[in-house]
This record gives structure tokens, C-alpha cells and sequence, in this order.
């Protein structure tokens, strides 16, 4: 009763704050507008929606379920996770493999889910690595990542992983333009010497495996962000650019200096037919492509050594830029597939352009000049209309689906909603502070759901209790079924989230897997009955085949292992139970521990380097005998005679 | 007497569904089993309401010391149950065919159904024998040996019928859908005798 009256006193507080601004909304009652009611998923109930935050610089991916944001997990993607052992365990290690070795880390961005017919279909999410260029997929049955394919000739992997609308490709765009192939040359010769590449990875419609089809070579633009066309611009691809100047340094200055910046639309068919019919030049490259098999539960890394480039002067009416003010930042089509809206994020104003228009423009040859040999379309020719909205440095827009669309405004602190085609502002309502993106479940779809919609903010200060000078980020998740937004909750993120994918639960609750079956699990050292648990000693590798069940590990003596020896530990987890994983941890170890779930296998390994006898337990609490769910390994001198030996309950 | 016969013909006929459905079902629902876990009991063996619902069960029994649950070919009953199912409806199909050839009078039917009622109760016993040498015949070595507040063991027996609240665990035990149409069966042939009886009067 007492959390239920703080829990109120919560609510009511950031009531009175809404209300405030609310004043003029007279048709709803006081209590329908209760932002806490509207929040409030009671003990026992479940959300409406999930979204997927992108961690930023956490590397991850986490889930939070609307309107509650409750926190639901953090999947780990690009980054090293202790928690469960990714990134650790033998298994895992190759998921972070990339042309320059491991790397335990990378900053998460723009997550998309899956679509078909342009709808959500829930079957995976993807989410590019900011830093190492890499897109990774998740699987949205078991949430955790299966595919990781790095994307070669691209630096800061940004303006990605946005896909098509019936997922057949994820998009990766590079931020920075770079030396295509790589090579040792003066930095300040960039200017018409270093190039952009667009990627498009076919994604297989049954298993969701990434292969990179082809890759476009750009001028040496800052490709920003991208979104797919959609309904009648299907087939069209659309990236902001900025530094169109080509600055090599000090760009916060030497790329803001045009008055238009571009947005890129690539006639992706086109292309593809191109690149079908044998277009397209291959070049050697080398990239990793990890792939993690439920069946054996193990990653394995490919290295791929090559990679068709596409010049967009090859394919004629492929690629044209969309001159559109002040170095764009979010490059968003609505719903209909008709408006790609540029929110140049230097600017006051937005600028939305008419797909119809500029299809005319291009059947009508109407060029203002070329960029390096791609034409330029006039800028009246293909505008559809300007946003006037008072607010300062436009970032990302979303929509609901009901002809309104939802555009963040980072230097103003705002959201501003406004009418596609009539482009008059309806309303706007205040963040906290310096919103980056939002988010509408389906918001880049044919078809959102627009019922809330999250902002995620880059500046917290003051809105929760302070925790030092480093802070979570904050969101704010506002009502957007009425006609005014209303700010009804306020919560702290992980990481910090660029962007956000949201679906209703409805979708993806029901195929949630809740065990691997044992009896499909397919790695090479799973032990399906305790009675097959072995210990095997291969040279100074020792393989432990080992098993556990509420509540003991077979076996849980184990002799024989000598200083020197590099020990792994096999361990299959036999419960078929609902939530009930096993953990596993070794004193002294060099490595995370592992959390395995139930009917899978994982693998830590463990090099001893003292004598004497040493205690691995299980790290999750399992059940009332957890605390006995313990062993030990004897570990003697390196050239001791003791006998390999192994048991339980003798 | 030829309807009831053919109701005495039809009653039996019921009592197939056994093979395909539980006679008896238990439930055992825990705060941390919001989806509970159940046992289907089977004229020819026990299943799991869920897959992996048996090996849950004798997971979570062998902390208080519970035997593993039978498998059919541990019981004589798996194997004898499913024969005299059989033979029961074989007979009562033929005396419903007999009495509709006027072989044999109503008071046949009756017979039959007096006949599967001792065999049925006679199965209950034997099922609650079981259920008590399951639910007390404990492993002296259990890593729980919990006692009532009398200080007596605790024993874990199902109930035949109905809801127990035991440890943590409800347990709820009812016949199921194989039993419910035993029971729809066994009616219709006695309404058949009824039937019968009343024609016989004319």
C-alpha cells in the first residue's frame, strides 16, 4: 500500500506539471486525463508495446515495454556482456570479430524491425555498430543477436540499418567518407579523393542472414541518416548529407557552410537489376561476417575477401540529390511513401519534399547542375512544403499514421506536431532536455501505431535524483491519441539511446521461446544425460563435459588437472523448465561467468595457476538448493602424476 | 426396447474416448508456476499436461524425497487398463446388439452397468493406493524432511478429488474429459436400462 501511494504521489506530481500546459483542453475530464492511470500497468499486467532503445555507446540493444518504461532486458550486440557470458564464452567470442581482430565494443544506433507489405512482422530487429562498421541481427523469438556482418570500405556506420519494406535489404550508409580501397595518403587531399559508401545487405526472407549485395560508391559527402521509401516510393532509398564541402577539419565550421546540404535519393531497383544483370565492379576486401547456429549454440566467423562496388555514374537515373538546408540530420518518409521530410538540423525550418514531384522533376530533366556527375534536382522543383514551426534545430520526425507527423527539435528542447500536406503546427510540448530522436511503434512503416510516442533526450541534469556527474539518459513517453500531446512519464535510459523501434506485444509476446529444447541442442560437447558427462585430456587442454540440474553440476569433483593446463568447461544446462537458467563460475578465472539457459550449452575456459583445490558454484540463484550447487577442481603441480579423475555423490 | 438398445449400444461406444483423452487430470500451480504445471493420467500411462511438465514435476519432487512418476511400463495397471476398457465396450456393444434382437432383456444392460461401476470404483481404489505410496513413501535421504506440527512426517499424497494446498503448491484433481465421457457412457446404459424397463412394462 505504500509503494502504491508513493507510486501516486509520483503520477500526480508530473499531473500537475502537464496540466499546467493543459488548460485549454476542456473536453477531457480531470480523471481521463490522469497521466498516471494512463501509465499505470498494474503488479501482474503487461504492457502495450515493446521498444527497443538502442544502448549508444553501451554497444546493446534494450527492451522496455509503453507505457510503463519498465525495463525489460538489455541484449547484448556489440559490446562484451559479463552478465550472461556474451562475448566471453568460448561460443560468443566470434560474434565480435571483425577485420581488425576482437572488438569487445561498439556504439549501437538506429534499431529497425522487420517488415513485410511495409508492416511490422516482428521476426528480427537489426541495429548497426556505430564505430567498427557492423549490422548485427536480432532474433525477436529468443532476443538475442545471431548475425553480425561488418561493412567493409565504411567509417562510422551511421546512416544505417534501416531496411525495405518487405526486408529485402538493410541499409548501411557511412558517416565518414573515406580512401576507397584504404590507402596511406595525405588527409588533406580528401576533397574529391575520398568516397562515401552506401551498402545494401540482402537479408534471406527464411533465416534473416545478411549478405552484403553490392555497394555504391558516393562522392565523399558525410552520409547523416536514411530511410526507405515506402507504399509508391518503394524502391527508393533516401540518406541526408552533410559536409557537402568536403572538409577535411574543423567541420563544426567548414561543413556548415553551404546553404543546402543534399539529400541522396537511390533508385535501389535500379541498381539491383544493374548488379543482377552482372553490373558492378568487385574489389578485394576483407570483413568478418559472425554467425551464431541456435541449433549448437555457437558463433562462427567467416572472413569475406570480397565486395561488388557499384559507381553511380554506371547505372544512369540510379542516384539524384535533393538539395535540402542545413546539414540534415534525420531523413524520414511518411507513411504513404509520398514525403521525405529533411530536418536540417542547423535550421529553424523543415523541408519536405514530394516524391510524386520529384519523379516529375527527373522525367522532366529539370537539373540544377551535377555533383560529380550525379544530377542535382531544383530545390522548388521538389519541394512539397516548409515547416515553419518556431522551433530551433529539427532532428527526426515520426508519424502517427492519422496524417500527423512528430518532429524532435534538439536546440529548443521540443516535440512539435504538425499536419503532412497542410504543414500547420498543431501543437508542441517540451523535453528534458535536448531531445535527440523519438519514436512511434511502427512510426517508420505504412503503418504506425500511433498511441505514444518516446523521446529520448541527450541532457538529463535535474530530472531524477542526481547520481554525480554521470547520468542515465532520460525519455519521456507522451499520449498522442488525443489532439494535443500529453507528457505522461518520465524515465531514465541505459546507454544512450539514438533511436527506438516499437511493436505491440500483441506481435511479439506469443512467439516468445522460453526454453532451447535439449534434445536439439547440437553442439559439439553438449552431454544430453548426466550419465555422458566426461572429463577428457587432450595434451595440456582438458575438456570438461559437464551437466547441471537443480541443483548440482555432474561432476562436481574433479583431479587430475595440472598448472599449465587450459580447462574447458562444457556446461549443459539439462532443465526443460520455464526460467530457470544455470550460472557458472571459477575462481580466479580470466573471464566473465555464464549464464546458460535452459537446454543450451556454453563453454568458459579457465587456465590454473596455483596448486591446490578450487571452488566453481553456480551463479544464479536456481532454487532453495542453490547455495549447495558447488564443486571443486583439484588442481596439482605441472608434472604431478595425479590421475584424471571425476565423480558426484561419491 | 430396440431405442434402448441403441442406446445401449451407443453408452459403451463412450468410453473409447479413454484412449484418446485423460481419465483424470491434477494441477499444481505455484506462485512461481503462474502456468501451471499437470499431470494427464491416461488409461495406458502418465503425461505431462505440457511437454516437459513429468520431468519438471520429478524435478521439483526429489527435493522432498518423492519417487519419480511411473512410466506406463512400470505399472501393470497401463497395461491391463486399456484391455478391460476394450473387452467392457466389446461386451456392451454385444449385449445392446442382443437386446435389439430381443436376446436378451434390459436388465442385461443394468448388469453391464453394475458390472463397469464395481470395476470403476475398483480402478479408484487402486489409483488412491498408488496416489498414497506416491505421496508417502519418501526417500529416507530427501533433502527436505519437513513434519506436521504434530511433529509426524509430511506426506505429499494428491488428492483422489478436488484441491490440496500443499507446501507451496495447489493441487487440484479432477476427472477429465476421457472421464467425463466414462461417465456420460455408464449413464446412457443406464438409461438404456431404463428405457428397457419402461418398454418391458407396456
Amino acid at each position: 500500500m505504500k509503494i502504491h501511494n508513493r507510486l501516486i504521489m509520483t503520477f500526480g506530481a508530473t499531473l500537475l506539471l502537464v496540466s499546467c500546459g493543459q488548460q485549454n483542453q476542456s473536453s477531457n475530464g480531470a480523471l481521463a486525463s490522469s497521466a498516471a492511470e494512463k501509465v499505470y500497468v498494474a503488479p501482474g499486467e503487461q504492457d502495450e508495446y515493446y521498444a527497443f532503445l538502442s544502448g549508444g555507446y553501451s554497444g546493446n540493444l534494450t527492451v522496455y515495454g509503453l507505457p510503463s518504461g519498465r525495463m525489460f532486458k538489455e541484449i547484448p550486440v556489440f559490446s562484451q556482456f559479463p552478465t550472461s557470458g556474451y562475448g566471453y564464452s568460448e561460443e560468443t567470442k566470434p560474434m565480435l570479430n571483425t577485420s581488425h581482430g576482437f572488438v569487445p565494443w561498439d556504439d549501437a544506433h538506429h534499431p529497425d524491425i522487420s517488415q513485410t507489405n511495409g508492416e511490422l512482422d516482428g521476426r528480427w530487429i537489426f541495429i548497426n555498430g556505430n564505430n567498427t562498421p557492423r549490422i548485427a541481427r536480432i532474433n525477436l523469438s529468443t532476443f538475442e543477436t545471431e548475425e553480425i556482418i561488418e561493412v567493409p570500405n565504411s567509417a562510422g556506420n551511421h546512416s544505417s540499418s534501416f531496411i525495405t519494406e518487405n526486408t529485402e535489404y538493410v541499409v548501411a550508409g557511412t558517416r565518414f567518407s573515406v580512401p576507397i580501397p584504404q590507402r596511406d595518403m595525405p588527409i588533406n587531399e580528401y576533397k574529391s579523393n575520398f568516397k562515401g559508401s552506401l551498402s545494401f545487405i540482402s537479408v534471406d526472407p527464411e533465416h534473416g542472414h545478411m549478405d552484403l549485395k553490392f555497394q555504391l560508391l558516393m562522392p565523399g559527402f558525410n552520409y547523416d541518416l536514411s530511410h526507405p521509401g515506402r507504399g509508391k516510393s518503394h524502391g527508393w532509398f533516401f540518406f541526408t548529407t552533410y559536409n557537402t564541402e568536403e572538409a577535411h577539419t574543423l567541420q563544426e565550421v567548414n561543413a556548415s557552410q553551404n546553404d543546402k546540404d543534399f539529400i541522396a535519393a537511390v533508385n535501389w531497383k535500379k541498381i539491383e537489376e544493374y548488379v543482377n544483370n552482372g553490373g558492378g565492379t568487385k574489389m578485394p576486401a576483407n570483413y568478418a561476417h559472425n554467425l551464431y547456429d541456435e541449433g549448437s549454440h555457437t558463433a562462427t566467423t567467416t572472413m569475406k575477401k570480397e565486395v561488388l562496388t557499384v559507381d553511380p555514374l554506371k547505372v544512369p537515373g540510379a542516384v539524384y540529390f535533393l538539395p535540402t538546408p542545413k546539414s540534415p540530420h534525420g531523413c524520414d518518409v511518411d507513411p504513404s511513401g509520398q514525403y521525405i521530410i529533411g530536418n536540417g538540423k542547423l535550421s529553424a525550418d523543415l523541408t519536405v519534399h514530394s516524391f510524386d514531384k520529384m519523379i516529375a522533376a527527373i522525367e522532366g530533366e529539370k537539373f540544377d547542375g551535377e555533383a560529380y556527375g550525379i544530377p542535382i534536382l531544383k530545390f522548388e522543383d521538389v519541394l512539397a512544403g516548409q515547416v515553419k514551426s518556431g522551433g530551433l534545430g529539427p532532428l527526426h520526425t515520426e508519424f502517427d499514421g492519422k496524417g500527423n507527423a512528430y518532429t524532435t527539435f534538439f536546440i529548443s528542447s521540443e516535440v512539435v506536431k504538425w499536419k503532412l500536406g497542410t504543414w500547420e503546427v498543431i501543437d508542441r510540448k517540451p523535453t528534458y532536455y535536448s531531445v535527440g530522436h523519438l519514436m512511434i511503434p511502427g512510426g517508420n512503416s505504412r503503418k504506425p501505431f500511433g498511441k505514444y510516442v518516446v523521446a529520448m533526450n541527450k541532457i538529463t541534469k535535474d530530472r531524477y535524483l542526481p547520481t554525480g556527474p554521470e547520468m542515465e539518459h532520460s525519455a519521456q513517453i507522451y499520449d498522442i491519441s488525443g489532439d494535443k500531446m500529453e507528457l505522461i512519464y518520465d524515465f531514465p535510459t541505459h546507454g544512450e539511446p539514438h533511436y527506438a523501434a516499437g511493436i505491440p506485444a500483441e506481435i511479439l509476446a506469443p512467439k516468445s521461446q522460453k526454453i532451447y529444447r535439449l534434445d536439439e541442442n547440437k553442439h559439439p560437447f553438449a552431454v544430453k544425460t548426466p550419465t555422458d558427462s566426461k572429463v577428457v585430456r587432450d595434451g595440456n587442454q582438458v575438456h570438461i563435459y559437464m551437466s547441471t540440474i537443480r541443483s548440482h553440476f555432474t561432476p562436481d569433483n574433479i583431479e587430475g588437472i595440472k598448472v599449465g593446463d587450459k580447462v574447458y568447461f562444457h556446461i549443459t544446462n539439462h532443465e526443460q523448465d520455464f526460467d530457470v537458467p544455470h550460472g557458472f563460475a571459477m575462481i580466479g578465472q580470466n573471464t566473465s561467468e555464464l549464464l546458460i539457459m535452459p537446454g543450451q550449452t556454453k563453454t568458459s575456459v579457465w587456465e590454473p595457476k596455483k596448486v591446490g583445490v578450487w571452488p566453481f558454484y553456480c551463479t544464479d540463484f536456481c532454487s532453495a538448493l542453490h547455495q549447495e550447487m558447488q564443486g571443486y577442481v583439484r588442481v596439482s603441480p605441472a608434472n604431478s602424476n595425479v590421475e584424471l579423475k571425476w565423480s558426484l555423490g561419491e | 426396447m430396440k431405442k434402448a438398445s441403441i442406446v445401449m449400444i451407443v453408452g459403451p461406444l463412450f468410453l473409447l474416448g479413454l484412449y484418446i483423452f485423460p481419465l483424470w487430470n491434477i494441477m499444481l500451480g505455484a506462485p512461481q508456476y503462474p502456468d501451471p504445471l499437470g499431470l494427464n493420467i491416461h488409461i495406458s500411462g502418465l503425461k505431462g499436461v505440457n511437454e516437459f511438465d513429468i520431468q519438471n514435476i520429478d524435478g521439483l519432487n526429489h527435493y522432498i524425497g518423492m519417487h519419480t512418476l511411473p512410466k506406463p511400463e512400470e505399472m501393470w495397471e497401463f497395461g491391463t487398463f486399456p484391455l478391460i476398457i476394450g473387452i467392457m465396450v466389446g461386451i456392451g456393444v454385444l449385449i445392446g446388439i442382443l437386446g435389439y434382437l430381443n436376446k436378451v432383456s434390459y436388465k442385461w444392460f443394468w448388469g453391464w452397468f453394475l458390472l463397469m461401476s464395481v470395476l470403476g470404483i475398483l480402478g479408484m481404489y487402486d489409483f488412491n493406493e498408488w496416489l498414497i505410496d506416491y505421496g508417502t513413501n519418501l526417500d529416507p535421504n530427501a533433502i527436505m524432511k519437513l513434519t506436521n506440527p504434530d511433529g509426524s512426517p509430511m506426506t505429499y499424497k494428491p488428492p483422489l478429488l478436488g484441491h490440496v494446498k500443499m507446501l507451496n503448491f495447489d493441487v487440484t484433481s479432477l476427472p477429465s474429459i476421457g472421464g467425463y465421457l466414462m461417465f456420460v457412457g455408464m449413464m446412457l446404459t443406464l438409461f438404456a436400462g431404463f428405457l428397457g424397463w419402461k418398454s418391458s412394462k407396456q
